[in-house]
């Protein structure tokens, strides 16, 4: 026994050591092995896509294409952040298509153009800053999140019904609202600028660099905390040769964005808001206890954590997001109608997320799958579009099956994870 | 061994009564749990095991009783009096979250961050490993594992260290090796030995008489809401023990007065 106790003793604390690069390397192909793929199933499903496209026709790997996508992918990567946040939870928010919807409609009320027709000037035009416009839409987009938590977390309804409802009286605030004008059209330079400018060349080689050497910064800074504090920490090589390979996929994308129009701002933006989402559930307490929250609401509860805010706030904080991916939205058609926020919008914002490997049931997931899964998505809808002949009910199906098709690959490794006891 | 000395026990109740409506749940139950020695809850299913922990963690407060921790007399009237107190308790549910990782969980609620609000992984990963390892745990091989991850076993030693990592006084395990194999149920018993031997009151809550002699100090019988009696470990065998669960005097009886 007491021989058994020391040998596992150090056990813990041999786990402290440092390890060497190979060691490091070994584990990790070990987890590999035992089907602890992470998201690499995903990277490897994008890269098949822009493959199978690219044989189909050649247009869609061009750079023009390549930018095109990255802007056509900020709403529903944008909404996806969002329903990753929600999906942390446990919950489900149907509304986010339309709660999307409402902010592009109330920031386009207050920047709307002027309709003149035949010299009479039938709507007046509005003429409000820019960012007083955005500030509302968003607290919007935010109250709709306030409203729906409250009936969630008070009166203890479930998700699904509330944000069903909710889906159903957005829907209508957005008719009501655009119904006695057609389409509300507005031209404010810097809301349009959101999907419609680029860096500059220089500019965009700028945040390239500081996208890579923010993230090799923040990986030595973690490594020298626990080196510090006695814990094993990332071989130094391992962060080189991560660093490395995105640096090299920056450049890739610096470049070749270059040769058209260069980096999207809105790309820029939609990186942004990555790098603080991330940090804010993965760093702070907050993010933490939307884990706990999603993984056991009992034990949390009983940690002391006040779990009834912490959904609120989660919901308000998915909302925002879904707010954010309306002016995209909006700024992408530089208009909205009647059907603003309705559509495949909301569906494929919920499928990037599930398909970059965010669970449905709560406390699993990551801000990047809703990057990973809105790039696929993006690809998909570019991708067939590309296509000649493929009339639109085909391009329906074709979307579903491929959908399904990654969905499965992504619960299959999963279920590896599962039986190697990884997750 | 310490069941022999005559240590100022850390929480005595005295005259626990509580009902449920027409239910009378306990009846004027005296009970008591000594710094260093495990002391065995046990009766038969009614008996009042659970009413009786949850008023002491303060769920189900009791209806009447007194209650004195480290000598003081004290209300516990909600899970946080409780807390305060250093009363911790580990349900059989074990309350952890699956998916966060041993560290995330033995710090639950109670993270460290740094001055800038972000969490002190490093801090809180060390103060983890040093407890774990205090307690001398065998098992596990990473603080970075997420609990689904676990055997049962490695769950109830990490939901047992979550509770001694914060200064607690008394722990109460309620059927920490119901659900366990044989080599785990060993190794959950030895950590139960161990918070003992370190100076902390151990309640154990187990239908497994086994278990008990092999951890206990004292055994606590209750029947039927009331209390059977106190008893040594070393002076009993599990014959006397069962009988006093099943068909125990009852030291009280209402209606006909205390006879003590």
């Amino acid at each position: 026994m007491s021989e058994q106790q020391t040998v596992s003793e150090s056990a813990l604390i041999q786990s402290k050591a440092q390890q060497s690069f190979g060691q490091y390397m070994r584990a990790w192909w070990g987890r590999i092995r035992s089907g602890d793929l992470g998201q690499l199933p995903v990277v490897l499903g994008l890269v098949l896509i822009c493959l199978v496209f690219q044989w189909a026709n050649p247009l869609f790997l061009t750079p023009g294409n390549l930018v095109n996508l990255l802007v056509q992918a900020a709403p529903v990567i944008t909404i996806g952040f969002g329903v990753v946040i929600i999906l942390l939870l446990g919950e489900i928010d149907l509304s986010m298509g339309y709660t999307a919807g409402v902010t592009a409609v109330v920031i386009a009320l207050l920047l709307r153009a002027p309709i003149v027709i035949e010299g009479v000037t039938s709507v007046e035009g509005f003429t409000v800053p820019w960012y007083l416009a955005l500030l509302l839409g968003l607290l919007a987009a935010v109250a709709i999140g306030l409203v729906q938590g409250f009936f969630v977390t008070v009166f203890k309804l479930p998700s699904f019904i509330v944000t069903l409802a909710g889906q159903l009286a957005l829907s209508g605030v957005v008719l009501l609202t655009v119904k006695g004008l057609g389409t509300l059209s507005m031209r404010d330079p810097v809301i349009l600028g959101s999907t419609r400018a680029f860096l500059s060349p220089e500019v965009g080689v700028i945040f390239g660099v500081v996208i890579v050497v923010g993230y090799a910064a923040s990986e030595i800074v973690g490594r020298n905390a626990r080196r510090k504090s006695g814990l094993n920490a990332k071989p130094i090589e391992v962060i080189a040769i991560q660093t490395v390979v995105m640096a090299a996929a920056m450049a890739l994308l610096v470049i070749i964005a270059n040769q058209d129009r260069g980096i999207p701002v809105g790309f820029v933006l939609v990186m942004g808001m990555l790098v603080a989402l991330g940090y804010l559930t993965t760093q702070t307490k907050f993010g933490r206890y939307l884990f706990a929250v999603g993984g056991n609401k009992e034990a949390a509860r009983r940690a002391g954590i006040a779990v009834e805010r912490i959904r609120l706030y989660g919901f308000m904080l998915g909302s925002l997001m879904a707010g954010v991916g309306g002016v995209f939205v909006l700024a992408r058609l530089g208009s909205v109608a009647t059907s603003t926020g309705g559509g495949p919008l909301l569906l494929n914002s919920i499928a990037a997320a599930v398909i970059g490997g965010t669970s449905l049931f709560g406390g699993n997931g990551k801000m990047s799958s809703a990057l990973l899964g809105g790039l696929i998505i993006a690809c998909v809808d570019n991708g067939l579009g590309l296509i000649p002949n493929i009339p639109a009910d085909a391009r329906l199906i074709l979307t579903a099956g491929i959908l399904i098709i990654s969905v499965i690959v992504d619960s299959l490794t999963r279920r590896n994870q599962a039986r190697s006891g990884v997750r | 061994m310490a069941a022999q000395h005559n240590v100022q026990p850390i929480l005595e109740l005295k005259g626990a009564t509580k009902t449920f409506g027409a239910v009378q749940a306990l009846t004027r139950v005296d009970f008591r749990a000594i710094p260093g020695e495990v002391m065995a809850l046990v009766g038969d299913n009614g008996a009042g095991k659970s009413t009786l922990i949850k008023g002491i963690a303060g769920i189900y407060p009791f209806d009447v009783g007194e209650v004195t921790f480290d000598g003081r007399k004290v209300s516990v009237t909600s899970p946080r009096d409780s807390a305060a107190l250093g009363i911790e308790v580990v349900y059989q549910d074990l309350a952890l979250a699956d998916n966060l990782d041993v560290v995330g969980n033995m710090f639950l609620g109670r993270e460290r961050v740094n001055s800038m609000g972000r969490l002190d992984e490093s801090t809180m990963e060390q103060q983890c490993i040093d407890t774990l390892t205090s307690l001398s745990v065998t098992t596990l091989r990473s603080v970075r594992l997420p609990i689904s991850a676990l055997s049962g076993g490695q769950r109830q030693t990490v939901a047992v260290a979550k509770a001694v990592m914060w200064n607690s006084k008394l722990v109460i395990l309620d059927e920490p090796t119901a659900a366990l194999g044989v080599a785990q149920t060993r190794q959950v018993l030895n950590l139960v030995r161990r918070l003992a031997d370190r100076g902390l009151a151990v309640v154990l809550i187990s239908h497994n008489l086994h278990d008990i002699f092999e951890v206990a100090d004292r055994i606590t019988v209750l029947r039927l809401g009331h209390l059977v009696s106190e008893l040594v470990v070393k002076e009993v065998n599990y014959e006397f023990v069962v009988k006093e669960m099943t068909a125990g005097q009852l030291s009280r009886v209402p209606g006909m007065g205390d006879h003590e």
